[in-house]
């Protein structure tokens, strides 16, 4: 599965990184994130534009959001 | 969640709207409730970092707002201390924002809070934050980018929170070693302690709801998302209907508290506090809210802010308020300087060349 490693990015770019693969189409691929704002942010931009994603917060500022499609 | 989060955001604008216009009446000075450039202006000024003698105060909503958020991301365990993306570059985005602040005379948040007032200035001023975020969301979609941040140790960021309450400390105890304007806008200010509360509420809101002016332009024409965007509709409908109630609203390009009528630099100033907020993640409000969870690339963010304040007095590029012959709409003074034209023609110069720079860099490292 293809993983895009948004650690340490600041808001907006791993929405960005989040919108540039959901439209290459390669679904499911799984999103790092470190903070708990992109954590949100990506959730909503999930939400708005109607895929579907399993949203993990692993812990010790880990988290993992993984579109499946 | 999401409806949730969108209502939290309102909700902060609701308060910052409020609290903008209460503190006005309370003693702050005309449509500056808050403002985030305006008053860490005054700050450094209090620290004698510029001599400017009617701008100088140590502002509690500058600590505040700081603090609040602090307190709650401890509380809430978002605190974390990370720093390292192109700090010295964010430290030049800071000062050169803040020239753009000091141009047009307000960060975003007095914009809006001068919008609410009736002050049309503002809302052509309007026309260039949103010109400049638009331009800098060009460059963020081309995939301009600061950087990676990285895991610092706890103590890192909590320097400059800490800071605030030494700060605050020398402030109540009415030290000598803090200059304190006799007149002007650095001698008018809302009593120490209500400004204090209210701006830890809104700090703690605003860490809470995330709110960023730019951001919320940002978030619509990239996202077409909405969200952000409700905080400042939120704070100029709340601010308007008690400016209205209050019988502050003057709805006039003329006579409008600490402002002037130049509308070409008006809309300069802000299309480069709108460009740089965009390329640095955040409006001048985030930044600070920012500091306060440990981000020590907001921190520096905020010392080039507060050093940029300091040179645009030295060097006189920041604007005076217009000045009128008396029972006219003449204007007799005030205004922009010829420094701070040619400062913030060079300020849109040197923000094209950072966002072009950095978007080749990740270009380059993304292989593309």
């Amino acid at each position: 599965m293809k993983t895009v490693d948004a650690r340490g990015l600041s808001c907006p770019e791993p929405v960005l990184l989040s919108k540039q693969a959901a439209q290459e189409g390669e679904f499911p691929f799984c999103v790092l994130v470190d903070d708990i704002t992109p954590f949100e942010n990506i959730q909503r931009f999930a939400a708005n534009n109607g895929y579907t994603i399993d949203a993990k917060d692993k812990g010790n500022n880990e988290y993992e959001i993984i579109f499946t499609k | 969640m999401k409806k949730k989060n969108t209502w939290m955001v309102a909700l902060t604008g609701v308060i910052l709207g409020a609290a903008g216009i209460l503190l006005m009446l309370k003693g702050n000075p005309g449509n500056m409730g808050f403002c985030i450039a305006c008053f860490l202006r005054d700050t450094a000024g209090a620290l004698k970092l510029h001599q400017a003698p009617v701008v100088q105060y140590v502002r509690p909503e500058i600590i505040g707002l700081i603090l609040g958020s602090f307190l709650l991301s401890l509380g809430t365990r978002e605190y974390k201390a990370r720093g390292g993306s192109s700090p010295l570059t964010r430290f030049v985005l800071g000062f050169i924002v803040m020239v753009g602040a000091l141009v047009f005379l307000g960060c975003p948040l007095r914009m809006v809070l001068r919008m609410a007032a009736g002050d049309l200035n503002a809302w052509i001023g309007l026309i260039g934050f949103v010109a400049g975020v638009a331009i800098g969301t060009v460059f963020i979609s081309k995939g301009f980018s600061l950087g990676r941040t990285y895991n610092l140790r706890p103590f890192e960021g909590g320097i400059l929170p800490v800071l605030q309450i030494v700060l605050f400390a020398m402030l109540a105890s009415g030290s000598t070693l803090l200059v304190v304007s006799e007149k002007g806008p650095g001698s008018m200010h809302a009593p120490v302690v209500l400004s204090l509360v209210l701006a830890i509420a809104v700090g703690a809101l605003a860490q809470r709801s995330r709110i960023c002016q730019a951001g919320g332009f940002r978030d619509l024409f990239m996202l077409k998302d909405m969200h952000l965007l409700w905080g400042n509709v939120a704070i100029v409908v709340v601010g308007m209907i008690y400016s209205l109630i209050v019988n502050k609203f003057n709805f006039s390009l003329y006579h409008q508290p600490v402002a002037h009528s130049q509308w070409l630099w008006n809309i300069l100033g802000l299309l480069i506090v709108g460009f740089g907020s965009v390329l640095l993640g955040g409006c001048p409000m985030r930044q600070l809210v920012l500091t306060g969870t440990g981000n020590v690339d907001s921190a520096i963010t905020v010392l080039g802010f507060i050093v940029g304040s300091a040179f645009c007095h030295n060097l006189g590029l920041a604007s005076g308020a217009d000045a009128y012959e008396e029972g006219t709409n003449i204007v007799t003074g005030g205004g922009t300087t010829a420094n701070g034209r040619v400062a913030v023609i060079i300020g849109i110069v040197l923000l094209f060349i950072i966002a072009i720079v950095y978007t080749k860099i990740q270009k380059k490292a993304a292989g593309r």
